[in-house]
């Protein structure tokens, strides 16, 4: 185990992966030259040269077709948005080219595309720039949508990710790219998708998050714990699709009651889908309605009080938990 | 006497008679009859969604397919079923697939606009217009990456060039040429209208080639009629292109003689006596009438290849009639590559 930020741990598990095999390769704006708006690809030119480490222009719907199209013949495209807003400009490449040419091809094709980047709101960038899309890309059948919350998640999952048959959408938290935490030094270490995991064991709230609000739950966690002697059973989804609910079946049988916290909006978001799927499978073990925590919903603004109060806090949180515990006031 | 006689042996040994061009009127006549029974199966209801038919258009599928090598990439439009035939598709499992049975080229799960045959060098099949370009640069830089010496071509129509993706293709396409990592032929298929949208009502600046010109990528324009000039061109295209790695474009002025999909019956957008007139520029009639002046081809030979030719048609439909539905399970599998079983429907539990 070394300790490592979020962001070396993404950059260790391509360096590892494009050192392991050939044919994988990075494409995206200003990832060369200029050595990536994050710096995640900086030095990549100089050892890897411009075949695979490709400076595109600003085209998203041209680079992520060419991609799926590289991918379709063999190679393993990484494609970098620089942030992940702007994926939406290639979502017809994505959502009706990568994710669906396997199926109308009838498995002619693997399709073995990566499309990563940053996502997320705090940092005053706006209306434009502030989103989270693992809804969006969630809802598509065809395509896995990743969103790690630590290091050794975000270093294993990719390499997963790059190891693999099909789309990956891999949402990258912004806000947690210093992050620091363990990461295992074994090359061969990948994390698989589809295995939701418990982040802390308790016995009164599950709450279930992914990303950047795994680490906000976590925090509200310790904080109930030694405040209020309130235990929550933490679980961290890891990957929206595939979606392992399992672990979360298995805690709402324990603790009866569950909170949903995600960052974006809350009307079609995951949460929703999250709080639905608790609903169908354990209604008769529900002691509360399943509540959800979401940013508010309008497009993010730029002042800084207001930015505040449109993404989810601590006290939204802790007032979940306490509400689904009949313990607010 | 003598005279005709010299004038007969050099037809003999003219290129223009060597057998491949009788090989490929015979194509370009089973695509027709092909194409003609597809239409007849869609208004009995045998064929369902959409159906683009290639009539009038043959020439530039079979020309510029016949110059590649084995190994090469074919991308198109979902204007798709005579490149499937002319790279050497099984017409039973094309004909399948329009009718979705569990023998078509994807077992049923495409349909008309998304035929793929990968093992003949078809990678589809595309139903998002102009969508299918920037994937077919990639292909081209994927080529070249893999060091292999083979080369992509990508059909689309002039419609096709007033999308965002379209530009976003040639320039990357351009921009990777000049690295010779890009070993493309782009082939505009012409035929005037995007949709029922006439040239001069889509497009600002109707020459298509000027256009493609400005990502620097050469073009050419060819009577995409006339098979003869189509496979001129596509010959020393495809060998420059394979050699430089560099992308080229041959705009190909074509017609297509039915409407755009099988339900544009009315076709309000062009006057009868315009594709009448077009009509009179028909492929097959140019390549039959040539081979018949210069190579001697007669009435009963053209007779033999088109009773030919109505016969794999004809066999197509049977088969694709007689064949059995995909199989229910289908419904689950290749969406993506490892999937677990059937989720079963509440319904079925009850």
């Amino acid at each position: 185990m070394t300790e490592k930020s979020y962001r070396d741990a993404i950059r260790d598990a391509m360096m590892e992966e494009m050192d392991r095999d050939p044919n994988v390769l990075i494409m995206g704006e200003d990832i060369g030259v200029y050595e990536g708006t994050f710096r995640i690809t900086a030095g990549m030119l100089k050892k890897y040269g411009p075949k695979r480490i490709i400076d595109t222009p600003i085209a998203e719907a041209g680079m992520v077709g060419t991609a799926v199209g590289m991918a379709m013949l063999g190679l393993r495209p990484i494609v970098e948005m620089m942030t992940i807003n702007f994926s939406i400009v290639a979502a017809d490449q994505i959502v009706n080219h990568a994710a669906k040419v396997r199926y109308f091809s009838g498995g002619q094709v693997d399709v073995p595309v990566i499309v990563r980047g940053p996502q997320g709101a705090g940092v005053q960038l706006s209306a434009q720039h502030s989103q989270s899309l693992e809804s969006f890309y969630g809802h598509f059948p065809g395509m896995h949508v990743v969103a790690p919350a630590t290091p050794a998640d975000a270093k294993g999952l990719l390499k997963t990710a790059i190891r693999g048959k099909d789309p990956v959408l891999f949402l990258e938290s912004a806000a947690l790219y210093g992050m620091k935490g363990e990461v295992p030094d074994d090359p061969e270490f990948t994390v698989p998708f589809g295995k939701s995991r418990v982040a802390r064991e308790g016995k009164d709230v599950t709450v279930v998050s992914y990303s950047r609000m795994l680490q906000l739950s976590l925090a509200v966690a310790d904080k109930l714990s030694k405040e209020e002697g309130i235990e929550c059973e933490v679980i961290d989804l890891r990957s929206l699709r595939p979606l392992d609910m399992d672990p979360v079946f298995a805690s709402v049988s324990k603790t009866h009651r569950a909170v949903v916290v995600q960052e974006q909006w809350k009307p079609y978001g995951a949460a929703a889908e999250i709080s639905a799927s608790i609903m169908e499978a354990m209604f008769d073990e529900l002691d509360a309605p399943v509540a959800r925590v979401t940013g508010e919903d309008v497009p993010m603004p730029y002042a800084r009080n207001l930015e505040l109060l449109a993404t989810p806090h601590e006290p939204e949180i802790i007032h979940a938990v306490k509400k689904v515990m009949y313990a607010n006031g | 006497m003598a005279k005709a006689k010299k004038e007969s042996s050099s037809a003999v040994a003219d290129p223009a008679c060597a057998p491949e061009w009788t090989e490929l009127l015979e194509q370009m006549l089973t695509i027709r009859r092909f194409e003609e029974a597809t239409e007849r199966e869609f208004r009995k209801g045998k064929i369902g969604g959409y159906l683009h038919v290639y009539i009038g258009q043959e020439a530039i599928a079979s020309g510029i397919v016949s110059a590649l090598n084995e190994g090469d990439a074919v991308f198109c439009g979902y204007r798709d079923h005579a490149q499937a035939l002319s790279l050497g598709s099984e017409p039973n499992a094309v004909m399948a697939e329009l009718f979705g049975k569990g023998t078509g080229l994807s077992r049923g799960k495409g349909g008309s606009m998304h035929l793929f045959d990968v093992g003949h060098g078809l990678y589809g099949g595309y139903g998002i217009v102009g969508g299918h370009l920037p994937l077919a640069v990639g292909a081209a830089y994927a080529q070249r990456y893999q060091g292999t010496d083979r080369i992509t071509v990508c059909y689309f129509g002039d419609g096709a060039m007033n999308i965002g993706s379209f530009h976003e293709a040639m320039n990357m396409a351009g921009l990777w040429g000049h690295q010779g990592m890009c070993p493309i032929i782009f082939v505009i298929e012409n035929n005037g209208y995007a949709m029922g949208t006439k040239l001069d009502r889509h497009s600002a600046l109707t020459d298509l080639s000027a256009r493609v010109h400005a990502y620097d990528i050469p073009t050419e324009k060819v009577d995409g009629q006339d098979i003869f000039a189509v496979r001129g061109v596509a010959d020393r295209v495809v060998a420059q292109v394979r050699e430089t790695g560099k992308p080229y474009c041959i705009e190909a002025i074509t017609y297509r003689f039915s409407g755009h999909g099988a339900a544009d019956v009315l076709q309000p957008y062009r006057p009868k006596d315009e594709v009448e007139r077009h009509r009179q520029r028909d492929p097959i009639t140019i390549l039959r009438n040539r081979l018949g002046e210069i190579c001697g081809l007669t009435d009963d030979d053209v007779k033999a290849m088109d009773e030919r030719a109505t016969t794999i048609a004809a066999n197509a439909v049977k088969f694709a009639e007689e064949s059995p539905l995909p199989d229910p399970e289908e419904l689950f599998t290749d969406v993506v590559a490892e999937h677990g079983p059937r989720p079963v429907r509440e319904s079925e539990t009850e």
